[in-house]
């Protein structure tokens, strides 16, 4: 009864379709264009943003080097249960390998691919392909023979467990873990420990830079946004002067400052403040990296604080005084509330940016002042083991999209307001 | 002074500039729960007065006393003085018991007290069930009666209001005045309040002081204003007016004989602020002191008049005529049984009594 009644009473336009159907129509062209004029957009992020992002989760897993080039001794260690020595099958179906990757020249990635896991891997295949040639069956001596390596069940091991088309190595090794012989997660050995450091020493360094930010930010915004026009445009072109000027001149006026000979420490020597063998080592260690990058990401911190307090009525701390708050009760409990959504959305803007960079550190961090994109730069660029190289990328991304969703849920990014 | 002015100003100027003075030689006073309109137009200074009052600004030159003590080093938040503004400032990540406790809190009231102190005020408005609500939450009407609770929530002696109702649409407008006027009765709080609609001033004060450029033209209760106003600009600007240009032919005592220009005729009127005989003058007329087709020799002045133009406004009907050289002079003809009944076009007389004309600034 009810249903028909309903139905009945549905709204229809003058010509009895109903209203909802007649609406839907007249929405789609609007929606046909609102998505004809994005297109062009979607499509650049889609190519130059996503599929880069997902080529490099692809990369941090793959591990189809080896099958591909060693795909009979793969097969053959498939039924190897990895107590004792591989099955003779295994070393013959090796050579055959090796000498069909020496002449196609893909077993050089392969055995690269395999040093990652053990150092001696990729010279013992690289020397054991050039020479299997002169050899003749059978293949187990033969390849003793090359090198005594061959006798050795963990080399056997490694190339079995490695012989997947994924792998979780490399984020293994991006933590400091890695598999021991038995094919369990075990730490890294002690010297080789350095990823955990890094990321712990990035994520602290980062959320000291973004709250130095804050704290020499807010003053700034805080005049930007109060005084008159005249003054507030001065001190604009000041915030805004650096952004006109490259980045590796701010970075290295940095250097002329900060260095044993430079500036700062010149002026405390003759100020009588240190001895002239005293001298400060105040750059290239982690005071060069936060101090650079304090002032680099100012004014990311600067501009949505400006933006959020200009738009805050000076009414309000009128309100409270009228109210009976004396100036400082005013500022802190009506002015600073209401700059919150500035504060967070210039915090979260430095501290993502401080996270990922990368030049800054390189040039004043020395040993001690690197962040973890320097190394991710140094496996793509020196080491090129692409695949660390894309696991740490991957796994700095995750942090900063749970980072980000602590944000939302504390914060809302509602509130959060750029501009 | 009196021990009845919660207020005093005494020779007060203000210049933001150096330059010009916003403010010249200001003496008010307030008198103890009284309802004060500082009415005037845009840019006069009224909004300069009260923040001076309120301690934002500084008085260049003079004193403000309040209760007798002279206030110009009190800086605003010693002052006591309850503040409503015209965008109300109610603070948004507050809510609005949070917004109303807020005084009473700065002044380390106890939570209980607090609480009691801000449901009654919250009750006062009409609007109990509101604390838990964001102002974002509310309507302007409503954020608006929250404004005035704030400001009366920690029992200020003196409110300051700075046009509170000029961001509402007029029905509501209309409605606030009278519920803060209601409020200001039943607490008996002094109000100095400000606006440039004469229609607020004249229905919600005790007295009005009408400002231009920093002057206070004339003080007086809504009714004196109205009907007597002192000069020129008060005329104008309370209420419709109707002005004739002409200068003094002769004054005796109270009253004197005006020769209007463009050979308009003699009027006889009250001779209230003109330079004496010889000297211009503008003559002031309410228009609904002008009669239609008056008795003879009932009043001194009677014209020829053309209508012009009939509106139909219901309870009366305005009509422009042009008389005296000046062909925009209104009358209003009350929509009472029996009124004169004119058309457009057509040739009357009009006159005026000598007592509601009167002679003025030129
Ligand atoms: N903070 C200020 N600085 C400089 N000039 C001001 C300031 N505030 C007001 N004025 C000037 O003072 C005059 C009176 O302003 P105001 O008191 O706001 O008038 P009202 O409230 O009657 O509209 C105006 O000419 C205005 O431009
Ligand atoms: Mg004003």
């Amino acid at each position: 009864m009810a249903q028909a009644e309903l139905t009945a009473n549905a709204m229809t336009t003058a010509d009895g379709t109903p209203l909802k159907v007649s609406l839907r129509r007249a929405m789609r062209r609007n929606k046909l264009i609102a998505f004809g004029l994005t297109a062009p957009l979607l499509l650049f992020i889609l190519i130059s943003f996503l599929m880069p992002i997902f080529d490099m989760a692809m990369r941090s897993v793959d591990n189809a080097a080896v099958p591909e080039a060693i795909p009979r001794t793969v097969q053959a260690l498939e039924a190897w249960d990895g107590e004792g020595m591989p099955p003779d099958a295994a070393f013959a179906a090796m050579a055959a390998d090796l000498k069909e990757g020496q002449k196609t020249r893909t077993i050089g990635q392969a055995a690269t691919r395999l040093n990652y896991q053990e150092s001696g891997m990729r010279s013992l295949i690289m020397k054991s392909a050039r020479r299997i040639g002169q050899y003749e069956a059978p293949w187990k001596a033969a390849l003793i023979d090359i090198d005594d390596d061959w006798e050795d069940p963990a080399v056997w091991k490694l190339i079995k467990r490695q012989s997947g088309a994924f792998t979780a190595a490399y984020y293994l090794n991006a933590l400091d873990y890695t598999y021991n012989e038995e094919g369990e997660v075990v730490e890294q050995p002690e010297y080789r420990q350095i990823y955990q450091m890094l990321f712990v020493r990035t994520l602290w360094m980062s959320a000291l830079i973004t709250g130095l930010c804050l704290l020499l930010g807010f003053p700034v915004s805080y005049l930007l946004a109060t005084l008159p026009a005249r003054h507030s445009n001065l001190l604009m072109i000041l915030v805004l002067l650096p952004f006109w000027t490259s980045l590796l001149v701010r970075t290295t006026s940095w250097i002329v400052m900060l260095q044993t000979e430079g500036v700062l420490n010149d002026i405390l020597v003759w100020i009588g403040l240190i001895s002239d063998d005293g001298r400060m080592q105040m750059i290239y260690n982690k005071i060069g990296t936060i101090v650079a990058m304090t002032q680099i990401l100012l004014p990311f911190m600067i501009l949505p604080l400006y933006s959020v307090m200009r738009g805050i009525s000076p009414s309000y701390m009128r309100a409270a005084r009228s109210l009976g708050a004396n100036p400082l009760v005013a500022f802190w409990r009506v002015y600073v509330p209401q700059t919150v959504p500035g504060m967070g959305a210039g915090g979260i803007l430095v501290f993502i940016l401080a996270i990922g960079y990368y030049i800054t550190p390189a040039l004043v961090g020395g040993q001690s002042g690197q962040l973890i994109s320097n190394y991710i730069a140094y496996h793509m660029q020196q080491s090129l083991n692409w695949g660390l190289a894309a696991a740490i990328g991957t796994i700095l991304l995750g942090g900063v999209l749970v980072l980000y969703l602590i944000y939302n849920r504390i914060v809302g990014i509602d509130n959060m307001k750029l501009g | 002074m009196a021990q009845n002015n919660i207020v005093e100003f005494n020779h007060v100027q203000k210049s933001y500039d150096g330059e010009t003075l916003v403010v010249k030689d200001l003496n008010l006073h307030v008198e103890r729960g009284e309802f004060l309109t500082l009415l005037g137009p845009s840019g006069s200074g009224k909004t300069t007065v009260l923040m001076m009052l309120a301690g934002f600004e500084v008085p260049t030159h003079g004193e403000i006393l309040l209760n007798g003590t002279p206030i110009n080093n009190v800086p605003p938040h010693k002052r006591g003085i309850g503040m409503v503004f015209q965008n109300y400032a109610l603070f948004p990540h507050m809510t609005v018991a949070e917004n109303l406790r807020f005084p009473l809190e700065v002044r380390k009231m106890s939570r209980a007290d607090a609480d009691k102190k801000v449901q009654r005020a919250l009750d006062m408005v009409r609007l109990g069930n509101f604390g838990n609500r964001r102002p974002a939450q509310l309507s302007g009407g409503q954020q608006q009666r929250i404004a005035v609770a704030r400001a009366l929530v920690f029992d200020p002696e003196l409110v300051l209001m700075d046009e509170p109702l000029g961001a509402l649409d007029k029905n509501l407008r209309e409605e606030m005045q009278f519920e803060i006027k209601h409020i200001h009765e039943s607490l008996g709080v002094s109000v100095v309040y400000v606006t440039h609609d004469q229609s607020e001033a004249l229905t919600m004060s005790n007295r009005i002081a009408v400002f231009e450029e920093g002057v206070i033209q004339q003080l007086a209760a809504p009714d004196q204003l109205y009907e007597e106003p002192r000069n020129a600009f008060v005329a104008y600007f309370i209420g419709e007016n109707n002005r004739l240009r002409g200068r003094v032919k002769n004054v005796n005592g109270t009253s004197c004989t005006v020769e209007l220009e463009n050979q308009g005729g003699t009027v006889e009127a009250l001779n209230i602020n003109t330079g004496g005989q010889g000297s211009d003058t503008t003559l002031s007329l309410r228009p609904e002191r002008v009669s239609v087709n008056p008795d003879a020799n009932a009043v001194p002045n009677v014209f020829d008049a053309r209508v012009e133009e009939l509106i139909y406004l219901g309870d009366h009907i305005r009509t422009r005529v042009s008389v005296c050289g000046n062909d925009e002079f209104v009358i209003k003809i009350p929509n009472a049984q029996g009124h004169a009944t004119i058309k457009k076009g057509e040739n009357v007389r009009i006159g005026w009594a000598m007592e509601d004309c009167r002679a003025l600034d030129a």
